[in-house]
């Protein structure tokens, strides 16, 4: 699913919002979260997950090309641990793939 | 202090001028249809932000911390988030004053 999929998705749910709005509405929502976490802020939606950020420390890299050391300031990366629903509803439907006939009662 | 939903939801309300009901469903869904999108095990793309992506692991022995007994780890479909190229640019800027 794509974003412009997902905005299709939403604006058939919300027929009554205009689809412009419905699109600037998911524009939004990315930009508030990715505006967070650009600024060291956590988001925390329960039963979906929560994304923080991850420190990587300095390193010598290499120039893969020359072979030359270069040094790697330390960074934060976005990191996202899936919340207690997400785990359980994805992976539930993965074990009714594996084993169809135990769902047949 | 941590960004949620009823924040997403304020700030549709302040700077979208939905009312508050249709922005606090609104947010409810964009995190639903997601959560359904996996489920039926499609992966989920959002340009500019990153793609939420499905692994499936193989079983494994694990160990029960308590009683160190030995339980195998089922075999199971889990989530990975693979952030977008514009998003890490912006989130390695972060200095970060707890560090």
């Amino acid at each position: 699913m794509t974003k412009s999929e997902l905005i299709d998705i939403l604006a058939a749910e919300q027929d009554h919002l205009p689809h412009k709005d419905v699109e600037e509405a998911v524009r939004r929502i990315l930009e508030r979260m990715s505006g967070a976490l650009s600024s060291g802020e956590r988001i925390e939606i329960r039963g979906f997950g929560s994304f923080s950020l991850h420190y990587r420390p300095p390193r010598i890299g290499r120039n893969p090309k020359t072979g030359e050391s270069v040094s790697l300031a330390g960074k934060h990366v976005p990191h996202f641990k899936p919340g207690k629903e997400l785990r359980d509803r994805v992976n539930q439907a993965f074990q009714e793939l594996q084993e169809p006939s135990d769902q047949e009662k | 202090m941590a960004l949620t939903k009823a924040d997403m939801a304020e700030h549709l309300f302040d700077e979208l001028g939905l009312n508050k009901r249709e922005a606090k469903d609104i947010v409810e869904m964009f995190f639903e249809e997601i959560r359904t999108a996996l489920e039926r095990g499609e992966q989920v793309k959002l340009s500019g932000f990153g793609n939420f992506d499905l692994r499936e692991k193989k079983e494994r022995p694990g160990r029960n911390p308590k009683t160190g007994e030995e339980i195998p780890i089922t075999a199971r479909r889990v989530v990975t988030f693979r952030p977008g190229q514009k998003l890490k640019s912006r989130v390695e800027a972060y200095a970060g004053s707890d560090r």
